[in-house]
């Protein structure tokens, strides 16, 4: 490998082509999409489970965002997941907005808000400070929603949520197949913004946010705007999943702001790794799937079987959560052909 | 004279113990300019007090004749003043190529941009082709930064430095750590460097420094001690007797 000093120079073109390669489609992402809109006719009879996989999901996905890419650990993201999900309900209760994806967008928005302004709590202090922060502004929403009865309906959840069909023609029903075709078209727009943003100046910027604070502003990177923008992003992004629950189930309970929901977000990602936008999507099957067959097989032991999946993926993955599934995405990336080609 | 850089009576303690004290150093426009001293002299401090890391217990900081005190080290970059680190501070997931580009970005203003791809700006390409073979980093633009050998990281902490395009540059110890056959490559850099870019650098080596230093401001125990030309430096006795140790000869 000594090799004398190589004199090789590149040209525009080499550069500009690495740089689209990065943003370009490797073809497994397109058989996982093919994958997940063919479910739409090969598995009908899941579509109740598929469309809670879709908004766990879209959930893990809002985390990974700021997990994945800018280093922020939460244990509370279930306040943002809450939110949306009251805020969607109380607008289509109170005939605010019944038309769906109005007030999916309208949800998210507010959410946003609330993630801009707790961002700055988020800022300051260690991995630890930020678990207890997020944990902490998780528990006051749900015992504001808890005490603030009259408007949010209190332990017995808000109910009465009127929601029209979609695009006014696609009512929801009890089968759940336009929920499901719903759910997962939002996903599908959701994640191509999220894989758009990742791809840009500003995503590469989070990694280097991420990676090490100290130099990225020594680049003139302002770092707490960045975690600012990209918090309230990921806040926006919950508060969707959030509202898409409350309008398919078209219920909200104080129990989506558990500290459970955060803590079962965490092993999702953990699962499918983080850092590349599939392992929300990935680790929300892989969880929903086993919940499901485990708790058939011991429906009060379930539990027993994940937390030992967990300590065996940590266990392998040892120094990073990202760790173990970074052997496939190596060998994912060698299987891209063009990939190969442009190198040699 | 006109200076790039100033500090007026900079200090900063930590608890008890003063690091910096008194500072009040002058580098004048398109310098040369190396800070020496003993380990421990406070060397590396100044360039945090300098580059904002660090905030100054007292004194001022100008750029260009303004005050730039109180500005957040990413607002100072964007004034026009640049480092790199003794240690290596670069990003080990990221390849030199999205290192590079990441910093190119930032400084034309597309930093920012959520919705393009990065890098599908020509200018910005043209910026990190340019940098890229000037700093000898094509054939390892593709790989994962923390695998590259060590003379090639230290290539691209200071061509990242130089990829925001500054006015002054402060060089920690480029040099530090790096094998002998790696060596040429780095100083073939360092000498290099455009010359209105102005240049303070921290060294120990003194082969380095006086080969490539027209002034030389040599720090002790955080407070400036001597300064002047590099032969003036090298024949001051007291120099000689703090710094260069008894028998030094350069």
């Amino acid at each position: 490998m000594n090799s004398p000093v190589k004199t090789k120079s590149v040209t525009a073109s080499d550069v500009s082509g690495l740089f689209a390669a990065r943003a370009r489609w490797h073809p497994l992402e397109i058989i996982f999409w093919l994958a997940a809109f063919s479910t739409i006719f090969l598995l009908p009879s899941k579509h109740l489970i598929l469309t809670e996989i879709a908004i766990l999901a879209l959930f893990a996905l809002s985390l990974d965002l700021i997990l994945g890419y800018a280093g922020i650990i939460s244990l509370g993201h279930a306040a943002f997941f809450g939110f949306g999900a009251y805020v969607a309900g109380l607008l289509g209760k109170n005939g605010i907005i019944t038309e769906p994806l109005l007030a999916l967008i309208v949800s998210g928005l507010a959410t946003s808000v609330l993630g801009f302004v707790t961002s700055f709590l988020v800022l300051r202090g260690s991995d630890l400070t930020r678990l207890m922060v997020t944990l902490g502004i998780a528990l006051m929403l749900r015992e504001l929603a808890n005490r603030y009865r009259d408007i949010t309906g209190g332990a017995d959840g808000l109910q009465g949520i009127v929601v029209d069909p979609v695009f006014g023609m696609f009512r929801f029903d009890i089968f759940g197949h336009t929920a499901f075709y719903y759910s997962l078209g939002v996903l599908f727009v959701l994640f191509l913004i999220a894989r758009r943003i990742v791809n840009s100046p500003f995503g590469l910027s989070l990694r280097a946010v991420k990676a090490n604070p100290l130099r990225a502003s020594a680049i003139s990177i302002s770092v707490d705007g960045r975690l600012v923008a990209i918090y309230t992003l990921a806040a926006a992004y919950a508060g969707i999943a959030g509202a898409l629950l409350t309008q398919t189930q078209a219920f909200a309970s104080l129990a989506y702001f558990d500290f459970d929901r955060s803590a079962d977000l965490l092993l999702v990602l953990i699962i499918g790794g983080t850092g590349y936008l599939y392992g929300g999507l990935i680790g929300a099957v892989v969880f929903k799937v086993l919940h499901d067959y485990l708790s058939i097989l011991t429906p009060q032991y379930w539990l027993f079987w994940m937390g030992l999946l967990l300590v065996l993926i940590v266990l392998v993955g040892r120094e990073r959560i990202t760790g173990w599934t970074t052997p496939l995405r190596d060998l994912a990336s060698r299987l891209d052909w063009r990939a190969r080609s442009k190198k040699s | 004279m006109t200076l790039a850089l100033e500090t007026v009576g900079l200090e900063r303690r930590f608890g008890g113990i003063v690091a910096t004290s008194n500072v009040s150093l002058k580098v004048e426009k398109g310098a040369r300019h190396a800070l020496i001293g003993p380990n421990g002299a406070g060397k590396t401090t100044i360039i945090n007090l300098l580059t904002g890391v660090l905030r100054p217990t007292a004194g001022r900081v100008l750029l260009d004749g303004e005050d730039i005190t109180s500005l957040k080290a990413h607002a100072r970059v964007k004034r026009g003043i640049a480092r790199t680190f003794q240690i290596n501070q670069l990003f080990g997931d990221l390849t030199p190529l999205e290192t590079i580009g990441l910093a190119v970005s930032e400084r034309m203003g597309a930093g920012s941009d959520f919705w393009r791809i990065a890098g599908s700006k020509s200018e910005v390409v043209d910026e990190v082709v340019r940098i890229l073979n000037q700093f000898r980093l094509a054939d390892v633009m593709d790989e994962r930064t923390s695998i590259l050998p060590y003379g090639k990281q230290r290539l691209l902490e200071i061509a990242l430095a130089i990829a925001c395009k500054p006015r002054v540059l402060l060089l920690d110890e480029p040099a530090a750590g790096v094998p002998e056959h790696e060596r040429h490559d780095i100083l073939a850099a360092v000498s290099a460097l455009p010359k209105d870019v102005t240049v303070l650098l921290i060294e120990h080596d003194m082969d380095l420094v006086f080969s490539f230093a027209d002034r030389i401001s040599v720090l002790v125990n955080g407070a400036l001690f001597v300064e002047g030309k590099p032969d003036e430096v090298a024949r001051d006795p007291r120099v000689k007797a703090v710094y260069l140790g008894e028998d030094a000869d350069v």
